[in-house]
């Protein structure tokens, strides 16, 4: 009766470490989630970023992304900010000064353009969702500012999808201005492909290969939805090894206030032998034999 | 270690104790008689205090920078993880603590379980255990809906319409949650006053929860009664004080690591989308901790009488004291139980991943097979065993020396099952 | 006996401990009372551009910068005499007119009474200029304090011109 209960507990517990493997598999709907595989400076528990892969990044998506994609929860004073791309504050201001934005009104109750400021957002390409989902043949190019948190895979993803472009395999039937890739579920994306070799000119002379830009506006993207993270890791490894300290001073402490209480009873050893005999006596010479 | 009576050391004291007995009430806290077999599974009820004082103080200082508005929630949980300082470490600590939460108390749980906690003379703290943790499913799920993501809308969609399934008020009940004819400004705004106000709610329970364990005292891995003026008691301060500091640093560490390392992998990456009422995502899933109870609503073919499962799947908790009719509290004591326990354990983790896949194919057919087993376990099998099971021999107190050392139990067991039958009963 | 010698082992090691949780316990109390100061679009928003083109000479307009109001004020000629002529000695909190106004024909202040933080008014009171209705504070033509219970002169901001017709405060 046990035994045959501990082998449908064994069962149980086996078949749920198991069924998730294959059940996956069958969930994706097509999508390929083995996405590429990219060495990130930013994982890991010392992840930090690459400064010029973000400036780089911020290229790339100023002069690919940003004609149909807002990062509406960034400010252009994040850019020069610790952590980030760290572009000079000169810079970041001349960055900033580059768009045009509505504010106002004015003391004549009118509202007037200026150039951005570095306490500025950074400026949208549309003006509201119905905007751009209508200048984009109704597909809502969506906000950028977290999109590698939004996305299952984060930066991986980002990553694969971008180099995920490729001829349909025959038969796979697309409608006009939906494109193949096999990173997007359903294979189908509205976005055509947009980068490819050389379409950006980098300052730093890195060579703009679509792997590199990919990589590039993938790390800007990833630090523009965690854009503490290096802080992040830097106090999540002193608080970690503060707490082993602690809890190795504590563990001690607990071990000598309990060893008082102890020190007053009988002696636990004693206790101890006098159990172990009385074990010895019935398992005989060789304890094996109780199995 | 018996518990003496307060004996103020000053005038002021006496004075003061005489009017307000809070010396007296810190007196009788640090000296309670804790046994001192408890191990380290008894650590959770501090744990969840830390916990929930976590989850108040991180709460309340969200709620300075929080913007309750459908226009504003999304973006001022932005303001908060970029602009507001240190706002990332105090939004990531309470949507994690959350879930740190959650699995301290299923541990805390499954505890009294397996150690029969909940039976007499201890069912009212049980009662008000299984109350808190209603509480806390709900503060929970008002609180992922505050950040107004994508899960956070349509989560909050699919479990207020649960309640239209009640017949003829449902309809009126669910606009009335709503306060309009779907989720929208007035129920961000209602559930944000809720999930301010729940926590202190909890608080009070809780208070009550120690109160009444304060009253028969603790239970024990052993299950047998303490003498509590004698050697088989410990006051709680220091000794268990100590203990469970140095188990909560353990907790702590687990805690921030997913803090620091891993702040999103227990939540869900559409709720960094916000909340869009014309696009429902491929799979609304509700938090992991809420997994288990949601795989009993979908498992049952018609909608009331999913929710009627999925209450009642919490409710026979509450009746968990009269349905396990075993005498023997703690089951190192009661073999065939302990194994159905892990087949309960196994089912619920069963249960929550079965919750998390849609429900199709062989997800379905497990998920019925996992609830119906569920209700069996509580219904069926507690009152069947507690009159049929065979129990072992329990100690005569918690001090017997063969229990000090856990292995040795086992072995004692294993050498008496050799001269099972004849003179199982003359071995002790 | 050896009891005797073991309480000052423990003692040490109950310090310790004691120590190093306090001062973990005093670090993860910062970020919760460091949240509540300015963050870091508050400080960003530190500057402010105004266009002064319009005002007349004997006018005050009042912009917002943080929070707050400030006033820019075309003096007169006679407003800019006076201001320079007052004895510093009869000064409650001493400071020379032209410290306080880069460009004498303008002058740039905190419009926060340096009282308990009212808005004076202006054209107002003894010096007709500023005059803080809350308490009575008066103000002179280069906004010092004169008669009242406001213990110093109103508030310079940090300001530019940035040309003849634009002031930059922050």
């Amino acid at each position: 009766m046990l035994n045959l209960l501990n082998r449908i507990i064994l069962t149980i517990f086996i078949s749920i470490i198991v069924t998730p493997s294959f059940a996956d598999e069958q969930h994706s709907h097509g999508a390929n989630t083995n996405y590429l595989n990219t060495d990130w400076s930013f994982k890991g528990i010392f992840g930090t970023f690459d400064r010029a892969s973000l400036q780089r990044g911020y290229q790339v998506y100023q002069e690919v992304c940003a004609g149909c994609h807002s990062v509406q929860h960034l400010s252009y004073r994040n850019l020069s900010e610790e952590g980030g791309p760290e572009f000079s504050v000169e810079e970041a201001k001349a960055i900033a000064s580059q768009f045009e934005l509505e504010d106002g009104p004015n003391s004549d109750g009118e509202m007037f353009m200026r150039s951005a400021r570095l306490s500025d957002k950074f400026v949208k390409p549309f003006p509201n969702v119905q905007a751009a989902a209508a200048a984009n043949d109704g597909a809502y190019p969506p906000d950028m500012s977290v999109l590698a948190k939004a996305r299952a895979g984060g930066a991986d993803y980002i990553y694969s999808l971008l180099m995920g472009y490729e001829e349909p395999p025959s038969g796979f039937e697309l409608d006009d201005g939906v494109y193949y890739n096999k990173y997007m579920a359903g294979n189908k994306i509205k976005m055509s492909a947009p980068l490819m070799d050389g379409i950006v000119e980098y300052a730093d002379g890195t060579e703009a290969t679509t792997a590199q830009m990919s990589k590039d506006v993938t790390t800007f993207l990833v630090w523009a939805a965690e854009p503490h993270l290096e802080a992040q890791h830097r106090m999540g490894f002193k608080a970690i090894i503060y707490l082993i300290i602690l809890l190795t001073l504590v563990y001690m402490s607990k071990q000598k206030v309990w060893s008082r209480f102890n020190s007053k009873e009988e002696s636990e050893e004693e206790a101890f032998d006098k159990a172990e005999r009385m074990v010895t006596e019935y398992e005989g010479e060789d304890p094996k034999t109780f199995k | 270690m018996s518990e003496e009576k307060y004996i103020p050391k000053s005038k002021l004291a006496e004075w003061f104790d005489s009017r307000l007995p809070l010396l007296s009430l810190s007196h009788h806290l640090k000296s309670y008689p804790t046994p001192k077999n408890l191990n380290y599974w008894w650590t959770f009820g501090g744990i969840l205090t830390f916990c929930l004082i976590t989850q108040i103080v991180t709460g309340v200082i969200l709620g300075m920078h929080y913007v309750a508005h459908t226009d504003h929630a999304f973006e001022s949980i932005e303001h908060i993880m970029r602009d507001v300082n240190y706002g990332w470490l105090l939004r990531y600590v309470h949507a994690n603590g959350a879930s740190m939460f959650f699995l301290a108390v299923y541990i805390h749980i499954f505890r009294g379980l397996f150690y029969g906690s909940y039976k007499a003379p201890r069912e009212i703290i049980w009662i008000i255990g299984v109350i808190i943790y209603l509480l806390m499913m709900a503060t929970a799920f008002m609180g992922y809906v505050l950040p107004w993501g994508q899960m956070s809308f349509w989560g909050a969609t699919v479990i207020t319409n649960l309640f239209s399934a009640i017949p003829l008020v449902g309809e009126s009940i669910t606009t009335w949650l709503w306060g309009g004819y779907s989720v929208g400004n007035p129920t961000l705004t209602r559930f944000y006053a809720l999930h301010y106000l729940l926590p202190f709610l909890i608080f009070g329970l809780i208070i009550l929860h120690i109160w009444a364990l304060h009253i028969p005292g603790n239970n024990n891995p052993i299950g047998i009664d303490v003498k509590k003026n004698s050697n088989e008691t410990m006051p709680f301060h220091p000794y268990m004080v100590m203990k469970d500091i140095t188990a909560l640093l353990v907790f702590i560490i687990i805690f921030f690591w997913f803090v620091f390392f891993a702040p999103n992998a227990l939540g869900h990456p559409d709720n960094y989308i916000e909340a869009n009422p014309l696009v429902t995502p491929t799979h609304i899933v509700p938090e992991w901790y809420l997994l288990p109870f949601y795989a009993i609503l979908r498992a049952i073919p018609s909608k009331l009488g999913g929710v009627i499962f999925m209450f009642a799947a919490i409710f026979v908790l509450v009746l968990l004291p009269w349905l396990d009719t075993s005498k023997v509290r703690s089951s190192i004591f009661r073999p065939i139980y302990r194994k159905f326990f892990w087949v309960l354990v196994a089912t619920v983790i069963l249960l929550g991943y079965l919750g998390a896949k849609p429900p199709e194919g062989i997800y379905l057919v497990l998920s019925r097979i996992a609830t119906a087993y569920y209700f069996i376990h509580f219904l069926i099998l507690l009152p069947v065993l507690g009159r049929y099971e065979k129990t072992d021999q329990l100690p005569m107190s918690i001090s017997d020396p063969v229990l000090d050392k856990p292995g040795l139990i086992d072995k004692f067991k294993k050498a008496a099952g050799k001269y099972e039958g004849d003179n199982v009963k003359s071995f002790k | 006996m050896s009891k005797k010698l073991m309480p000052k082992r423990r003692d040490f090691l109950f310090t310790a401990t004691y120590t190093i949780g306090a001062v973990g316990l005093v670090s993860a109390i910062w970020p919760l009372i460091d949240q509540m100061n300015p963050d870091s679009s508050v400080k960003a928003l530190s500057t402010t551009e105004v266009d002064i083109s319009a005002v007349e000479p004997g006018k005050t307009i009042t912009v917002l910068w943080r929070g707050k109001p400030i006033f820019i004020r075309r003096r007169t000629k006679q407003e800019i005499d006076e201001a320079a002529a007052v004895d510093l000695k009869d000064l409650k909190d001493p400071e020379k007119d032209s410290d306080r106004a880069k460009n004498p024909e303008w002058l740039v202040m905190i419009g926060v009474c340096t009282h308990l933080g009212c808005v004076p008014l202006d054209n107002k009171g003894e010096y007709n200029a500023w005059f803080c209705p809350c308490h009575g504070s008066h103000y002179d033509t280069s906004g010092r304090i004169r008669k009242g219970p406001a213990p110093t002169n109103l508030e310079i901001p940090k300001y530019e011109f940035v040309n003849n017709n634009i002031i930059k405060i922050g």
